[in-house]
């Protein structure tokens, strides 16, 4: 009963949407009533997705499976975390989950949206819903997660076991809040280009969703690379698979849009090139999710595909970022042009910040899509792998890192560089010197390393400047450079963490991509064997069964060169359900290196051991996460805070009683 | 007149702004275009069933793909060393690999290889893609074996 009353409320939600699609987007001059409409609606569209995507939740965590998803996708024996986060780990599912977050956002605009203009307000909620009515509509019409099994199975077919981790519980929302969050500033911009009126409060209303959005992709891609390093067992942490770029492109236009916005916000220049940019990250969030469902990629994340879907997706596609491209084309010159500036200016800084991230994103869309288009024309497959990205996008990051450190001490409209360097000069000696330091120490096993390490030492350290600077450090008494940084407004903070952050995973990915070691050996228990200073002694073999698995274990002790020990278990399971093995790799962590070891399958009771030890690894994660939360003490600072100087002037307005 | 030319010397003038920000930016993008083009030149790995690899020859040493079936009751392993015989029903090439293969890499199923062809024919594979479900069969490795007419949908493939 409940799975019907979720259909229907589904179907309830598209209703409301179209019906709030059609109204936001041809009445949207008829200001405070129809915004009180619509943002009542959005609330209420958010009820109702919300309502049926629990109704599937509940059949999986009670394992009904009358209800052919959970039949397809779970197993009574599973725990309920798997169960819950299995919800999402197929095709339908993970529709509902985005359906549900793009209404969320749409009623967050509509609860914390108040003080915008009716007019803008209407028109984003009415993008806003067309939005769920196209994806509402494509999963109930073609990808319904409410069908029913006439004679239900008494057990499930349960989940992909390599989906059974906490990783898909985390992963899938945290990427869908950033993917989806774009769509905000997506609504934005189709409210900006319909309207024709756009200035610096519609930047200062875009860039806070932007800079959330920005948060969760961060952290979901991270999340997603350091899943696949700790699950899929291959030791790597980075493909290139066509996903990955999937995810990967949106957060490099995000990360243009978040700057562009600041030039518009603070300048009132660059204005068609943010509306195109917030454009071309959703279209790029949309390719990301759906472009792989069509089944025209092949790639780890392929959920079963049927062509008839692909088909639908594509068309879907090209209706809304055609669309949206053809009232860019239209609308893009009544928007007026404001701010000049010098080329070597802080808005110069970020127009380059800008050129280097929108050419990334243009490079990795090449080699994205360059097997697709060569198959189609000439028939040829052909596979565009990490060597081509590592080249071309490496390539054009390694400028942008260098001059990345001046831009935040560079003035708005004009400047000049040589003071700038002057100030980086602490930096760029202590970046040499760490660089010299380092390749001598660690020996220099690529030519480019030292090169990456400058980059990313240059870039961490150059991130101090500005605080360094406006907190006269060194030059007044340190209480009162203490005083002075505590004063500085949070945007200044959040630059300096955000860049060094950056570095940090740029060092992360130089030591592992330079120093990482690697053995493949056959080890047997009772015997030892090195790498990198460590020592491993295999100590026993045992099977053991887990909730519905069973799992041959391997005990390894690991002593670490300075003479601690670590026991390790890794494991190969075999699922009980499907029949299916996995390996589970044993992790060990020593400060911010690790040593990762796989366990092959035994042959005559010997074992082949594969074992990599990966300096600084944790950095590129940890980078990410001092990012994420850079992006957070921004969206704290009061200035950038959304309506907060409308509601100064309201509190003069208001009459003094 | 020394004075409208002195302030020019000191900035530039708009047209000459705008000029040096389009020249940049033409420069930056023709760079990365050239670095593109060469990198899909140099940089892509072609597929190759077995049977084009006899029928087309594949220069020794040069990085491939290779895709097919692993023939059954061809896997030999000794400690790290796997050998196998990677089939598309027409031709076969013997291919070995030093390392933990894929967990469902099994005798009779789709495999893709990265990896080389030796001067003695023999393909020496770097990296052995997994799979990620039992039913997935690399979509190369369809097309290779449709072409050899031994496709067998899903079910008959035993």
């Amino acid at each position: 009963m409940s799975i019907e009353l979720g259909h229907f409320a589904l179907i309830l939600a598209c209703a409301i949407a179209l019906a709030s699609s059609i109204g936001g987007l041809t009445l949207w001059r008829s200001g405070e009533r129809l915004a009180s409409v619509l943002a009542q609606s959005a609330i209420l569209q958010f009820v109702l997705v919300a309502v049926a995507f629990l109704a599937v939740v509940q059949a999986f965590a009670t394992s009904d499976f009358s209800l052919a998803l959970a039949a397809n996708n779970s197993h009574s024996l599973k725990p309920l975390i798997f169960k819950i986060s299995g919800v999402w780990g197929n095709h339908e599912g993970s529709l509902l989950l985005w359906i549900l977050i793009l209404v969320l956002f749409g009623a967050l605009v509509a609860a914390f949206g108040r003080r915008l203009p009716a007019d803008l307000l209407n028109l984003v909620l009415g993008t806003q819903s067309l939005l769920v009515v196209a994806f509402g509509g494509f999963t109930l019409f073609t990808s319904n997660p409410f069908a029913r099994l006439a004679q239900p199975p008494i057990e499930g077919a349960d989940l992909n076991p390599i989906l059974q981790d906490i990783g898909l519980a985390i992963h899938p929302p945290l990427l869908y809040a950033g993917y989806v969050g774009f769509s905000i500033c997506f609504s934005f911009a189709i409210a900006a280009l319909i309207s024709g009126r756009i200035d610096q409060a519609w930047a200062r209303w875009v860039r806070p969703w932007t800079m959330l959005s920005w948060i969760f992709l961060t952290l979901g891609i991270a999340m997603g690379s350091y899943w696949a390093y700790y699950e899929l067992g291959w030791g790597g942490w980075w493909f290139w698979d066509p996903v990955e770029n999937a995810s990967f492109m949106p957060w490099l236009a995000g990360t243009a849009l978040l700057h562009s916005a600041l030039v518009m916000e603070k300048r009132n220049a660059l204005k068609i090139w943010t509306i195109f940019l917030s454009i071309i990250t959703f279209s790029l969030s949309l390719l990301g999710t759906f472009l792989v469902r069509s089944g025209i990629l092949t790639s780890v994340h392929t959920f079963a595909s049927d062509p008839t879907r692909g088909l639908v997706i594509l068309a879907i596609l090209a209706v809304l970022i055609g669309g949206a491209f053809l009232l860019f084309a239209l609308r893009a010159s009544a928007l007026r042009q404001g701010g000049l500036f010098a080329p070597i200016s802080r808005e110069g800084a970020l127009i380059l910040n800008n050129l280097f991230l929108a050419t990334a994103v243009g490079a990795i869309l090449v080699g994205t899509l360059y097997p697709l288009v060569l198959d189609a024309l000439i028939g040829t497959t052909i596979s565009v792998g990490a060597p081509f990205f590592d080249l071309t996008f490496g390539a054009l990051m390694a400028p942008l890192l260098l001059v990345l450190p001046f831009g935040p001490l560079l003035p708005w409209k004009r400047a000049d560089m040589v003071a700038a360097g002057q100030r980086l000069i602490g930096a760029a000696g202590l970046a040499i010197f760490l660089t010299i330091l380092v390749s001598a120490l660690g020996g220099v096993s690529i030519s480019l390393a030292p090169l990456g390490l400058l980059l990313g030492f240059w870039v961490t350290f150059g991130a101090f400047a500005e605080l360094i600077e406006r907190g006269k450090i060194g030059r007044i008494p340190v209480r009162e450079s203490l005083r002075r940084l505590a004063g500085l407004p949070r945007s200044i903070w959040s630059t300096a963490i955000g860049h060094m952050g950056l570095g940090l995973t740029v060092l992360g990915i130089v030591s592992v991509t330079a120093w990482e070691t690697e053995l493949v050996t056959t080890l047997n228990p009772g015997e030892t064997t090195q790498l990198a200073g460590y020592s491993l002694a295999f100590d026993d073999f045992s099977q053991i069964p887990g909730p519905n698995y069973m799992a041959d274990t391997g005990h390894f002790t690991l002593t670490a060169p300075g003479g601690g020990t670590t026991n390790l278990e890794a494991e190969r399971r075999t699922y009980v359900a499907s029949g299916m093995p996995t390996t589970e790799a044993a992790i060990a962590t020593f400060g911010l290196s690790q040593f990762y070891l796989q366990l092959g399958e035994p042959l005559d009771n010997t074992h082949v051991v594969r074992i990599w030890h990966k300096p600084y690894i944790l950095l590129i994660w940890l980078g990410a996460i001092v990012m994420a939360g850079a992006g957070v003490l921004s969206l704290t600072d009061r200035r950038l805070r959304v309506g907060a100087p409308q509601r100064a002037t309201k509190h003069v307005m208001e009459p003094a009683e | 007149m020394t004075m409208p030319s002195a302030v020019r010397r000191k900035g530039w003038s708009r047209k000459q702004k705008r000029l040096a920000v389009i020249v940049g930016l033409g420069v930056v993008l023709a760079i990365a275009a050239a670095l593109v083009l060469t990198a899909l030149r140099d940089q892509i790995v072609f597929f190759y069933s077995p049977s084009e690899i006899q029928s087309r020859g594949v220069e020794p040493g040069h990085p491939i793909r290779l895709g097919g079936l692993v023939k059954d009751g061809t896997w030999v392993r000794a400690g790290q060393d796997n050998t196998f015989v990677v089939t598309d029903g027409g031709t076969e090439i013997t291919a070995r690999y030093s390392g933990i293969l894929p967990d469902l890499f099994r005798e009779g199923q789709g495999v893709v290889a990265e990896g080389s062809v030796g001067p003695d024919g023999i393909f020496t594979a770097t990296n052995v893609l997994a799979k990620h479900d039992e039913n997935y069969v690399p979509k190369e490795v369809v097309e290779a074996l449709k072409a050899q007419g031994e496709w067998r949908p899903e079910g008959t493939a035993q």
